[in-house]
């Protein structure tokens, strides 16, 4: 679950020096060091006492774990069942009737395609423009760049669902009403503050020395920053990338708001839409479409959380 | 927010080609604002106007000032009353109670598990953050249902079952946000559960300390920054859930689960009256600002 256990790979020392706290990187070190030291004294105790504690706490997690899988089951199980109701019960014939019921351009393709066309522009742009903005932010000093930093880290916390009405209201007076290049715009800069933040401390990470190489060669800051930096920074790079889809992919207020066509809807409000106008729920075509429309960030998080450990991005980019 | 500023390195003296040059430097920084300044400081703007404004969705030629009649209003609205009450109730129970101590018990118990029990369970609380919210909303509300799994687990317990959307819907989506948002609690915790050098752990026990005692006097203390962080990001995260009530209860039955959000799109749109809905929305940007500088200052004592 932690950075640490992870070896010395460009990626996890990418992100450990991506903390903005100089001295949080060498305390990490030291813990991790710490968390190598402490296995063994454990090993050492009596196996009674420590095997009791061991199995209590497993047996504790495993209950809550159970919890927490139970809607998740459902999901799984009615996706399987054509005759699923409310409540989670083994398929008596698991067949995959309810994909290929939903597997038609209304219901899935058309969706998932606005999702990708909202999501994959916002992102690009999300990532492009913080990106360009870390560079000066991490390789220049100006009295300006503290505020400007501060107050990024402020806009990251607004809650965004507050302002939707007014942006309703100036969507409209400026026709960008329904349409999916402005929705993906407005997606791009909700979440740009925490764009920005996440590069530049990953910026951060890579020495300016090998810049200064490119530098003396002639290269200009934008090949620099194309050619030496964001190779270097591959790894944080990517977790912006599929942090900020992930989070635009499940986003439902704002496409909610903002577009109101039923053919330039995402996933994520067409999904509502077949829930909320039925008269007789299909629950098992619902479930069957949930999964179809759930997949693609459950992959994305497996593949960020493969390369960096998931309490990386926290303790990296969130802890400050 | 401002580029214009941005662009002077703040030195006296260096020639004119070198000022320029250092201003051209701070080019790329240009887009992001850019975008910043038109979609996010544009409608926060225009928020705080139109909060001042009678605006209607329809039928109005043109919106005039109010002053502060929508605020008057609001704190005479028994709706509005009834929103702040929730939106407390749902954020006290579901972020500070839920999310919070379940996260940092998971945290604890991971610690001590073994391997493959850790691995799963962090695997399944996870699975539950990353799934799109309104996926998590259904899957809450068929949960949650009169004919749903809760009540089934109940029946088979022999427990007395009842339709908890309609009796208790603000508990029920104060469940649904705690399965929501756990995840993160629990990362977060993780991390500075791991960082606690042992020693400190392993002196008090030699001392004598019990459990209980080490949690209160050692465990806590060392990690209050992280529990401070973490409620001041779950609170924020709570206070803007829209999606998840949305698909669970849309703010019913009538008005009983109808938080600040929920309240604010009610009263733009279906009462379509946006000048009342927005001051709401103030409001609610404003508490939001308020934690986000207590943030930023829990933040600069950690830097």
């Amino acid at each position: 679950m932690s950075a640490a256990s992870s070896p010395a790979s460009p990626a996890a020392s990418a992100g450990s020096a991506a903390a903005p706290a100089t001295a949080a990187d060498s305390y990490g070190a030291s813990a991790r060091d710490r968390t190598a030291a402490r296995q063994r004294p454990r090993r050492r105790l009596p196996l009674t006492r420590g095997a009791r504690q061991r199995l209590a706490a497993d047996a504790a997690l495993l209950v809550i774990a159970a919890a927490f899988a139970v809607p998740l089951l459902w999901l799984v199980f009615a996706s399987l069942d054509t005759h699923a109701t409310l409540r989670v019960a083994p398929p008596h014939s698991p067949t995959l009737h309810n994909f290929s019921a939903v597997w038609t351009d209304r219901i899935t393709f058309t969706p998932m395609l606005n999702s990708l066309l909202m999501c994959g522009g916002g992102t690009l742009l999300t990532v492009v423009c913080s990106a360009l903005a870390a560079y000066p932010l991490s390789r220049f000093r100006s009295r300006f760049s503290r505020p400007y930093l501060l107050t990024v880290l402020f806009t990251t916390c607004l809650p965004v669902t507050a302002i939707m009405v007014p942006v309703y209201a100036l969507f409209v007076q400026t026709n960008l009403v329904d349409t999916l290049w402005g929705t993906a715009c407005f997606l791009a800069a909700s979440q740009l503050p925490f764009g920005i933040w996440l590069m530049k401390n990953f910026m951060d990470g890579v020495p300016v020395v090998l810049e200064e190489a490119a530098w003396t060669d002639g290269a200009s800051w934008l090949q620099s920053l194309t050619r030496v930096i964001l190779p270097l920074m591959g790894p944080g790079a990517a977790v912006v990338t599929v942090y900020t889809f992930i989070i635009m992919w499940g986003n439902f207020f704002v496409p909610f708001m903002l577009l109101i066509t039923p053919d330039q809807l995402p996933a994520s409000v067409s999904i509502f839409t077949f829930f909320g106008n039925f008269g007789t729920i299909r629950f098992g075509e619902l479930a069957a479409f949930s999964v179809l429309y759930s997949t693609p960030v459950l992959l994305l998080y497996i593949l960020i959380s493969r390369r960096l450990g998931g309490g990386f991005m926290l303790g990296g980019a969130v802890k400050g | 927010m401002s580029t214009t500023d941005l662009t002077d390195a703040g030195q006296t003296g260096p020639p004119p080609q070198v000022r320029m040059r250092r201003r051209m430097r701070w080019l790329p920084i240009a887009p992001a604002t850019a975008l910043l300044l038109i979609f996010l400081a544009g409608p926060i703007g225009y928020c705080v106007y139109i909060a001042f404004t009678d605006m209607q969705l329809t039928g109005q030629a043109s919106p005039s000032f109010v002053g502060f009649d929508n605020f008057t209003r609001a704190f005479h609205d028994p709706h509005f009353v009834n929103a702040v009450v929730l939106t407390l109730v749902f954020t006290v129970v579901s972020s500070i109670l839920g999310q919070n101590t379940l996260g940092l018990t998971l945290a604890g118990l991971m610690q001590r598990a073994s391997k493959t029990v850790r691995t799963v369970a962090g695997a399944v609380v996870i699975c539950a953050w990353v799934l799109p919210e309104i996926v998590a909303g259904f899957l809450l509300y068929t949960f949650f249902n009169r004919q749903g799994t809760l009540n089934a687990i109940l029946d088979w317990l022999q427990l007395p079952h009842q339709n908890w959307l309609y009796t208790l819907p603000i508990i029920a989506v104060s469940f649904a946000n705690i399965w929501r948002g756990t995840a993160f609690s629990m990362l977060v915790y993780s991390a500075a559960l791991s960082e606690i050098p042992q020693e400190v752990t392993e002196s008090a026990q030699i001392d004598g300390a019990g459990g209980g005692k080490r949690l209160w006097h050692i465990t806590l203390p060392m990690i209050r920054r992280s529990i401070g962080t973490n409620l001041m990001l779950n609170t924020l995260q709570t206070l803007s859930v829209f999606g998840l009530i949305w698909a669970m209860t849309r703010g019913g039955p009538g008005d009983r689960s109808q938080t600040l959000p929920v309240f604010m799109y009610d009263q733009a749109f279906n009462n379509a009256l946006i000048g009342y809905g927005t001051a709401v929305a103030l409001l609610l940007l404003l508490v939001g600002a308020l934690f986000s500088v207590v943030y930023l200052r829990l933040l600069r004592e950690e830097v």
